[in-house]
C-alpha cells in the first residue's frame, strides 16, 4: 500500500507505514542501506574481536610468572659424576657433572646412528664439557627420566622405555628428540643462569 | 514460546532438527517473529541491556575466578595480582566491578519503567514477581561479590550485613554464627561467599529464562498500557526491536566504557584498597551506591529489629505491588494524579540514596541548627531519611490502593495504533494532504 506521491510541495518520506520499497527493485546495487548493514556488521565483528583478545590473553603467563622464569644455580653443589635436579618453570632441570669417561663415551657416539643427530659439542657450552644442563622431561610424553639408567648410561625413562646417552641424546625407545638444552649462560665458573 | 508459530524450516537440516529439538523454532518465535507492540519507547530497551549485563558479569567473573584465591591470607593480594600481573586483568576486573554498577543502573531503570507504565498489573503479576526475585538474587550476588576482594569495606560490609540477621529474635545469634561458619566473619565466610557468588548468577540466568517466558505469554506491556488488540498493533521483534535494542545497548556500552577506561574507581570506595583488618573499622562505612536507599531506611528506624524489618519490607512492597495498586489503568500517561505521586516517589528514592551515603547527623541545610526531635536535630540526614522512608511506604500502602479507587483517569486510547493513525501527521496521504486544513 505504498501511498501515491502527493500533489503539492512536500514529499512523503519513505518511512511512512507501508512505504518500504525493495531497495534492489530499481537495480541500484549496492545502495546506501547495504552500506549501513555492512558497516554495522563490520563494527560489531571488530568490537567482538577486539574484546575477545583480552579474554584469551589473560590465560597466558602473567607478569609475575614471567618474572620468575629464570633461575641462578651454584655449580659447586654438584659432585663429579652426579646430577642435581632443580625446578625451573615448573619442570625438572638436570644439572649433570660428567666424568671424563662419560664425556669420552658421548664424543665416541657422535658418529653413531642417531635419531636426532647432534654432536656432544653442540650440547654443552664451549670448553664446559663437564657440565650438561638439560630439561628433565622425556621428549616422548613428558615423564622424568631416571639418572644413570638405560643401555647408554645416560637416562632411562620409566614411562615408555626411552634410553638417552650421556649427552642426553635419544638412542632407543619411542621418544623423537634429544633431551632439550635450555637457554643458559655461565655467570662465572661456578654459577649459571638458566632462562 | 507460546501461541501460534509461523516458523517454516527452510533447509533439510532444520526440518530434521525441528521434529527432534525445535530450538530454531523457539529462537525464531521468541526473537524474530515475536509480535511486539509497535509503540515501545527506549524505556523498553533495558531488558536487552540487562541481558547483556548478565552475560558480561558471568564472562568476566569466570575469568576472574581463574586468578582469584578465596582465602583471607591471599584474597587481597590475588586481586592486586590480577590488577598488576595478569594480562588484561585490570580490564577484566574493572569491567566486572563497574559492570555490577551498570547492572544496577539498568535494573533500576527497568523497575521504574515497570512502575510508571503499570507493567506489574494483570496478566503480568508473575512476570513482575520473577523480576523481583531476580532483583533479590542480584543484591545477594553483588553483596557477596563485594566481600571477595577482602578490603576494609569488603570485610566490614560483610560484618554489618551478616549482623542484620542477628536482629531476629531468639534464633538471630545462631543464624549469624551459621552464616559465618565461626564466631566472626573469617575464612569460612569468605569461602562460602565465593562459592555462592559463583552460583547465584547462574540461578539469575535461570530465573531470567522464566522471566522471558512469562513475558512471552501475555506479550509486552507498552507505553499506552492498553493490550494488543490486533496485528495492526504489533511489529515483528526482528528487525524493529533487535535494531532498537541494539542501538540502546551500544549507547549503554559507551557509558560503561567511559567508566571502565576513564574513571574505573568513581563508583567504588578508596578504603577498599586497604586490606581487610578485623581489628579496625573504617571511620565512614557505606555500602555500594545501589544499596544506599535501603541503608538509609535501615538507619532511619531507631531500633535494630525495626530497621531490619523496614529494610526488607521495602523490597517486600515490590512483591505485593500488583495487589496494592487498585487502578485498572496501566499507564500513568492516563493517570495525572498518579504521575505526580510517582514523581515524588522517584525523588524520595533519590533522597534516600543521598541520605544513605551521609552520616546520620550530617546537616541537610548546612549551618542551620533547629531543635532536637526525639533523638536527632530536625535538620539532619536521619530526619530527612525518615520523611523519605515514610513516603516510600505510604506510596505503596496508601497512595496505590486509595488513588486507584478515587482518581479520574484520562480516557485511554481504543488501541495501540488508534492514537498513531488518528494523528494528523500520520493519516493516509490523501487525508494528510487535505488542503482545507492546511491554510
Amino acid at each position: 500500500m505504498a501511498p501515491p506521491q502527493p500533489k503539492g510541495s512536500f514529499k512523503v518520506a519513505d518511512t511512512v507505514v507501508g512505504a518500504n520499497p525493495d531497495p534492489h527493485a530499481a537495480g541500484e546495487d549496492p545502495n546506501r542501506r547495504d552500506f549501513i548493514h555492512i558497516a554495522a556488521a563490520v563494527a560489531a565483528v571488530g568490537a567482538a574481536g577486539g574484546l575477545a583478545w583480552p579474554f584469551i590473553d589473560q590465560m597466558n603467563p602473567a607478569g609475575d610468572t614471567l618474572a620468575l622464569a629464570s633461575v641462578e644455580f651454584d655449580l659447586t653443589k654438584v659432585e663429579l659424576g652426579q646430577q642435581v635436579t632443580i625446578k625451573w618453570r615448573g619442570k625438572p632441570l638436570f644439572i649433570r657433572r660428567r666424568t671424563g669417561k662419560e664425556i669420552a663415551a658421548a664424543i665416541a657416539d657422535d658418529k653413531a646412528a642417531l635419531r636426532d643427530p647432534q654432536t656432544d659439542e653442540e650440547r654443552h657450552k664451549p670448553g664446559k664439557a663437564e657440565w650438561l644442563i638439560l630439561v628433565g622431561t622425556c621428549t616422548h610424553l613428558g615423564c622424568v627420566p631416571t639418572f644413570g639408567g638405560g643401555d647408554f648410561g645416560g637416562w632411562f625413562c620409566p614411562c615408555h622405555g626411552s634410553h638417552y646417552d650421556t649427552s642426553g641424546r635419544i638412542r632407543k625407545g619411542p621418544a623423537p628428540k634429544n633431551l632439550a638444552v635450555p637457554e643458559y649462560t655461565f655467570l662465572s665458573d661456578t654459577k649459571v643462569k638458566v632462562g | 514460546m507460546s501461541g501460534h508459530s509461523n516458523y517454516e524450516p527452510k533447509t533439510g537440516f532444520e526440518r530434521w532438527l525441528d521434529v527432534r529439538l525445535p530450538v530454531v523454532r523457539l529462537a525464531y518465535d521468541s526473537m524474530v517473529d515475536f509480535p511486539t507492540p509497535k509503540n515501545l519507547n527506549y524505556w523498553w530497551t533495558f531488558g536487552g541491556i540487562l541481558a547483556v549485563c548478565l552475560v558480561i558479569q558471568i564472562v568476566t567473573g569466570v575469568v576472574l575466578a581463574m586468578h582469584y584465591v578465596p582465602h583471607v591470607d591471599y584474597a587481597f593480594n590475588s586481586v592486586e595480582r590480577i590488577m598488576r600481573d595478569v594480562n588484561y586483568g585490570w580490564l577484566v576486573r574493572y569491567m566486572h566491578a563497574n559492570g555490577a554498577s551498570m547492572f544496577f543502573i539498568a535494573v533500576y531503570a527497568h523497575i521504574f519503567r515497570g512502575l510508571y507504565y503499570g507493567s506489574y498489573k494483570a496478566p503480568r503479576e508473575v512476570l513482575w514477581i520473577l523480576g523481583c526475585v531476580i532483583y533479590l538474587l542480584m543484591m545477594a550476588t553483588a553483596f557477596m561479590g563485594y566481600v571477595l576482594p577482602w578490603g576494609q569495606m569488603s570485610f566490614h560490609g560483610a560484618v554489618v550485613i551478616t549482623n542484620l540477621f542477628g536482629a531476629i529474635p531468639v534464633v538471630g545469634p545462631s543464624i549469624t554464627t551459621w552464616l559465618w561458619g565461626g564466631f566472626a566473619v573469617d575464612n569460612p565466610t569468605l569461602n562460602r561467599f565465593f562459592s555462592l557468588h559463583y552460583l547465584l548468577p547462574f540461578m539469575i540466568a535461570g530465573v531470567v529464562v522464566l522471566h522471558i517466558w512469562a513475558l512471552h505469554v501475555p506479550g509486552n506491556n507498552n507505553p499506552a498500557g492498553v493490550e494488543v488488540k490486533s496485528k495492526a498493533d504489533t511489529v515483528p521483534f526482528h528487525p524493529y526491536y533487535t535494531v532498537k535494542d541494539g542501538f540502546a545497548i551500544a549507547l549503554f556500552m559507551v557509558m560503561f566504557a567511559c567508566f571502565v577506561f576513564f574513571n574505573p574507581n568513581a563508583l567504588g570506595d578508596a578504603v577498599n584498597y586497604v586490606k581487610g583488618n578485623p581489628l579496625v573499622t573504617p571511620a565512614h562505612i557505606v555500602p555500594e551506591w545501589y544499596f544506599l536507599p535501603f541503608y538509609a531506611i535501615l538507619r532511619a528506624i531507631p531500633d535494630k529489629l525495626g530497621g531490619v524489618i523496614a529494610m526488607f519490607g521495602a523490597i517486600a512492597m515490590l512483591f505485593a505491588l500488583p495487589w496494592l495498586d487498585t487502578s485498572k489503568v496501566k499507564s500513568m500517561r492516563y493517570r495525572p494524579a498518579a504521575k505526580l505521586y510517582f514523581l515524588i516517589f522517584v525523588v524520595a528514592c533519590f533522597v534516600l540514596g543521598i541520605c544513605g551515603g551521609q552520616l546520620p547527623d550530617n546537616q541537610v541545610i548546612p549551618g542551620l541548627s533547629t531543635f532536637t526531635l526525639i533523638d536527632a536535630d530536625l535538620n539532619s540526614m536521619v530526619w530527612l531519611s525518615r520523611v523519605a522512608t515514610l513516603y516510600f511506604f505510604a506510596y505503596f500502602l496508601i497512595v496505590m490502593p486509595v488513588l486507584g479507587l478515587t482518581e479520574t483517569p484520562l480516557p485511554q486510547p481504543e488501541s495501540i495504533s488508534e492514537p498513531v493513525l488518528s494523528h494528523p501527521a500520520n493519516a493516509p496521504a490523501g487525508a494528510a494532504a487535505s488542503p482545507e486544513k492546511r491554510g
